[in-house]
């Protein structure tokens, strides 16, 4: 029997489109002014507007169209001149006003792309970008429903992606990639956890070579990028196994189960499913100048990219090496801090990738937690370059003041950790090493000069390794030489 | 004392604010005459005089304190259409729905009143969420017109206009989406001003089409009507549609001139379908505005004839919409046998929801917002030849509640006069102009370039100071 793993990959293609929901990093609310804060007291943070009371009326947070338009420019969209809201209408008890102000007819973006691997400059093309109000929320008790609209009116951006993603891999790509860019231009949290950051999995498979789309399905409920991983594997899986044994894909919402590993049918879409969209009346259209746009545009951050292009192209870092300093806002700026200070780029990327990740993993202490200033973990770099310690002890050091945040300059003096400078006392020391070891002196002069490293190691003993290793090789073949 | 009720109320507001007259005693009269004639007209779907007169005391000691000198309407009562919000006091619609709803929150026009010094009498009556032109869909009972009872007030703001002609009220203030305000106004022999949308906040009226609904007037005569608009215009920061900054000048309008104003009569307003004798009456009065030095010209703007579907395509629209929350759920409670609803109601929000529906959005509700957008033009473009359009505010004569019941759809027509002002944005006004042969009330319509509600008041100034001067 062949496996559905080899039938999956020879016969057929994942055809994955992805719709993701952030919610945005605004003080308030997309159309009132009640703050957006996370969990605040149920119906605390609410008014007429947001409750959808009659006679109240929607005023537009221009943060929030501020936020729509530096995340269109830097998803490569045509920011739309003129842009307008318009009224999703569906009747949903988290829905005060039985209808969603979104953006159906003319969204602030289009028509733009993400690349996802600096490698390949893999694109995904962004088919729009607009702007909608989040619902409220419900809270299903044994016997009654509540409702909290605390949620209700929060500014959301909904990014729609075209179908060009192709396996999870790329998906969990995708998606990382987004959350850099909204995390690094102060959009959004971009938190799975709290739901700022949701995405929804459109997914289908054809056979490979085949013109048309298969029937897709929409998966929600996807609450980490393991999740989404997992799901797609799943779910692909699911309609191959379908259609291999005969059957068809229905279109349909279907839920994923974490815990279960699956996705559960939610509800079949009818054809008849009609939101009646119209353009709000209650919202003028927008118009936007180039002008604003440009302002906006060239006060955007650095993005991920571009970081790394620097950290690549200026400073000499490998890529791996600069993605991984890129990918956390604190390491990042760990990093560039030091390196101002020290100019000495690889040296401080060998210490953010190596060590800071070695005792992060190690001591369990979260990326945003980290004490040590870059000043410090200069002046760390610096005592090695001027040969006051190695790098043994330099690695003893830092461990020590990586959660503490000491001067290492002072850790080390009264750790007495600096190394014996002073060549009188080295020589006295090997002296008496040598002659403990006629063997070696023996081997040296037979031509075995391996015996050196040897020698150091003993030397490196007796001194509780503070011996400076360049000076203690150079009287050691001194010392060798003149027997 | 019905004297005093007859008097206008800028001029009582002047006795007031010299101390003549001391407003609780004015509020006192006001309240006997409104308990004296209700049971004929039924305008009111609540009053409260207890709240009117502690607020009728605070304004006292304001005006004994030397305050609110500049306001024209301080201590003078006020009929508040109760599809306005007010804070507290059940703002019904004139539904069952709403019928025990209280705002939690005051209009913006609501605020501006209180600020003004104006006396909130109480909530007048309408067509249920204002769809219709009679009055009579109300869920409290229909408003009898007080000219004679036997006839309609108009609508949907008939309890306004009603409240104003039979002396209830100084001032009220009221709803125009297609008509409401003056038709209801010409019915009852009043004076009824639409504002241009985004001239007075939305913001806190229950809307029935928001891109078409605007706050405004009705009043006894035109410098009231002035005062009023004076008292409630300008931005709020809380309707998206308004302009930043507006002005306007209570001078300008109530200047008795109108000597090389250019009048523009649609020839369409003046066809066939049109009573005979409202036809005779703008004629009449177009030629008093000729004596005043008016230039008055006829012309053609073939476009009104699509004012009615387009009108209705897009009313019913956005207000399938805003009735979404209306549900048995949100508001309301008799969500299984849809009692909660009136039958007007229910079938425009059925026509609306039609026109929305995805084959029919590009087919009908695109094309009406194109023929709008066509009709704005048209109306903006007779606006580069003249200052004011003038006709009658509706085509038929005053019907009795006997005629109204036979045909309660033929009153739909009157829109055609003045939903395009509505359409177009542009501010109109309507004033009586005689009365027919059954002595019910004749209307003349005078619309406006958008924000120009200057022009369009002067002119119905001069018409009115000019009839007063022949009598």
């Amino acid at each position: 029997m062949i496996s559905l793993e080899r039938i999956k990959q020879d016969k057929y293609e994942i055809v994955i489109g992805i719709e993701t929901h952030v919610e945005l990093l605004t003080k308030t609310k997309i159309f009132c002014n009640c703050s957006t804060q996370f969990g605040g007291k149920p119906n605390s943070q609410c008014c007429p507007i947001c409750t959808g009371m009659p006679g109240a009326l929607p005023m537009l947070n221009e943060k929030v169209l501020e936020k729509a338009i530096k995340l269109a420019i830097a998803l490569n969209c045509k920011v739309s001149n003129i842009s307008r809201f318009d009224r999703k209408n569906y009747s949903y008890p988290d829905l005060p006003k039985s209808y969603q102000i979104s953006q159906l007819y003319m969204p602030i973006g289009r028509n733009g792309y993400l690349e996802i691997n600096n490698i390949n400059k893999n694109r995904i093309g962004i088919h729009e970008i607009h702007m909608e109000e989040d619902a409220g929320k419900l809270i299903h008790e044994d016997v009654n429903t509540l409702i909290d609209y605390n949620r209700a009116g929060v500014p959301l951006i909904e990014i729609v992606s075209e179908p060009d993603i192709s396996s999870s891999k790329e998906a969990v790509e995708y998606l990382e990639q987004l959350r850099y860019l909204l995390i690094d231009l102060g959009i959004s949290d971009c938190k799975m956890q709290e739901g700022s950051f949701r995405a929804d999995i459109n997914l289908s498979v054809r056979e490979i070579e085949s013109e048309k789309l298969g029937i897709r399905t929409e998966m929600k409920n996807l609450n980490s990028f393991k999740a989404v991983e997992d799901a797609i594997e799943y779910e692909s899986n699911r309609q191959i196994a379908v259609i291999e044994n005969g059957g068809s894909i229905i279109q349909e919402t279907r839920r994923w189960d974490d815990n279960l590993k699956k996705s559960i049918s939610m509800r079949v879409k009818e054809e008849s499913n009609d939101y009646r969209y119209f353009p709000d009346p209650d919202l003028p259209p927008i118009i936007i100048s180039e002008t604003f746009i440009n302002n906006i545009e060239s006060n955007l951050p650095e993005l991920r990219d571009e970081k790394i292009n620097r950290y690549c192209n200026t400073w000499g870092i490998p890529l791996c090496e600069a993605e991984i300093i890129v990918s956390e806002k604190n390491l990042a700026k760990l990093f560039e801090e030091t390196v101002k200070i020290t100019n000495m780029a690889k040296e401080v990327s060998n210490w953010i990738i190596m060590d800071t990740m070695r005792v992060l993993k190690d001591k369990k202490i979260h990326i945003n937690d980290i004490k040590l200033r870059p000043e410090n973990l200069a002046k760390l770099i610096i005592m090695i370059k001027d040969g006051k310690i190695n790098s043994t002890i330099a690695k003893e050091v830092f461990d020590a003041i990586f959660d503490t945040n000491l001067d290492p300059v002072v850790y080390v003096k009264e750790n007495d950790l600096i190394i014996v400078e002073n060549k009188e006392i080295l020589r006295e020391k090997i002296n008496a090493i040598i002659e403990e070891n006629p063997q070696s002196v023996e081997d040296y002069k037979n031509g075995k000069k391996k015996v050196i490293t040897y020698l150091i190691g003993k030397t490196m003993k007796v001194m509780a390794g503070q011996a400076d290793p360049k000076k203690t090789s150079e009287i050691i073949k001194e010392i060798l030489e003149q027997l | 004392m019905n004297d005093i009720l007859k008097m206008s109320a800028t001029d009582i507001s002047r006795l007031i604010k010299d101390r003549k007259i001391k407003v609780e005693e004015l509020i006192q009269i006001q309240f006997k005459r409104i308990k004296q004639v209700e049971p004929n007209i039924n305008s009111f779907i609540s009053t409260n005089e207890e709240k009117a007169m502690i607020k009728a005391r605070e304004v006292q000691e304001l005006i004994d304190q030397g305050q609110l000198r500049n306001s024209n309407i301080v201590g003078i009562p006020i009929a508040i259409k109760d599809n306005i919000c007010t804070k507290g006091i059940i703002t019904s619609a004139a539904s069952k729905t709403l019928s025990n709803y209280k705002p939690i929150y005051d209009a913006t026009v609501i605020n501006k009143l209180n600020d003004a010094g104006a006396i909130i009498i109480g909530k007048t009556n309408l067509d249920e969420f204002a769809m219709g032109g009679s009055t009579t869909t109300s869920y409290y009972g229909a408003s009898r017109n007080p000219v004679n009872n036997d006839y309609i007030t108009g609508g949907s703001s008939g309890g306004s206009a009603a409240a104003i002609a039979a002396d209830q009220t100084f001032l009220s203030l009221a709803t125009d989406t297609g008509g409401s305000i003056r038709q209801p106004a010409s019915y009852c022999g009043v004076v009824g001003l639409k504002p241009s949308y985004g001239r007075v906040s939305r913001y806190g009226m229950i809307p029935f089409a928001s891109s078409l609904d605007q706050i405004g007037t009705i009043t006894k005569n035109v410098s009231d009507t002035v005062a009023l608009f004076d008292a409630i215009y300008g931005n709020d920061g809380k309707d998206s549609n308004m302009i930043t900054n507006q002005t306007f000048s209570m001078n300008k309008a109530l200047a008795s001139d109108i000597k090389g104003l250019r009048i523009g009569i649609p020839i369409e307003f003046m066809d066939e379908g049109l009573d005979q004798e409202i036809r005779d009456k703008v004629n009449d009065s177009v030629e008093v505005l000729q004596e005043r030095g008016a230039i008055v010209e006829e012309f053609h703007l073939d476009i009104l004839n699509y004012i009615k579907p387009v009108y209705y395509i897009i009313a019913c629209a956005e207000s399938s919409s805003n009735m979404g929350k209306f549900d048995g759920i949100r508001y309301g409670k008799d969500l299984a046998n849809g009692e909660d609803l009136g039958l007007e109601v229910k079938l425009r929000t059925l026509f609306g929801i039609y026109v929305l529906t995805k084959d029919n959005y590009y087919q009908i509700y695109e094309q009406a917002l194109k023929v709008r957008r066509l009709i704005k033009n048209n109306i903006d473009n007779a606006f580069t030849k003249y200052d004011v359009l003038i006709g009658p505010t509706v085509p038929n004569i005053v019907p009795n509640f006997r005629e109204f019941e036979k045909d309660p759809y033929n009153i739909n027509t009157s829109t055609k006069y003045t939903a395009a002002a509505n359409l177009a944005g542009i501010p109109a006004i309507s004033i009586p102009c005689g009365i027919d042969r059954r002595g019910l009330p004749i209307g003349l319509q005078i619309m406006g370039k958008s924000f120009c509600e200057e022009d369009v008041l002067r002119v119905a100034y001069t018409y009115e100071q000019a009839i007063k001067k022949n009598r």
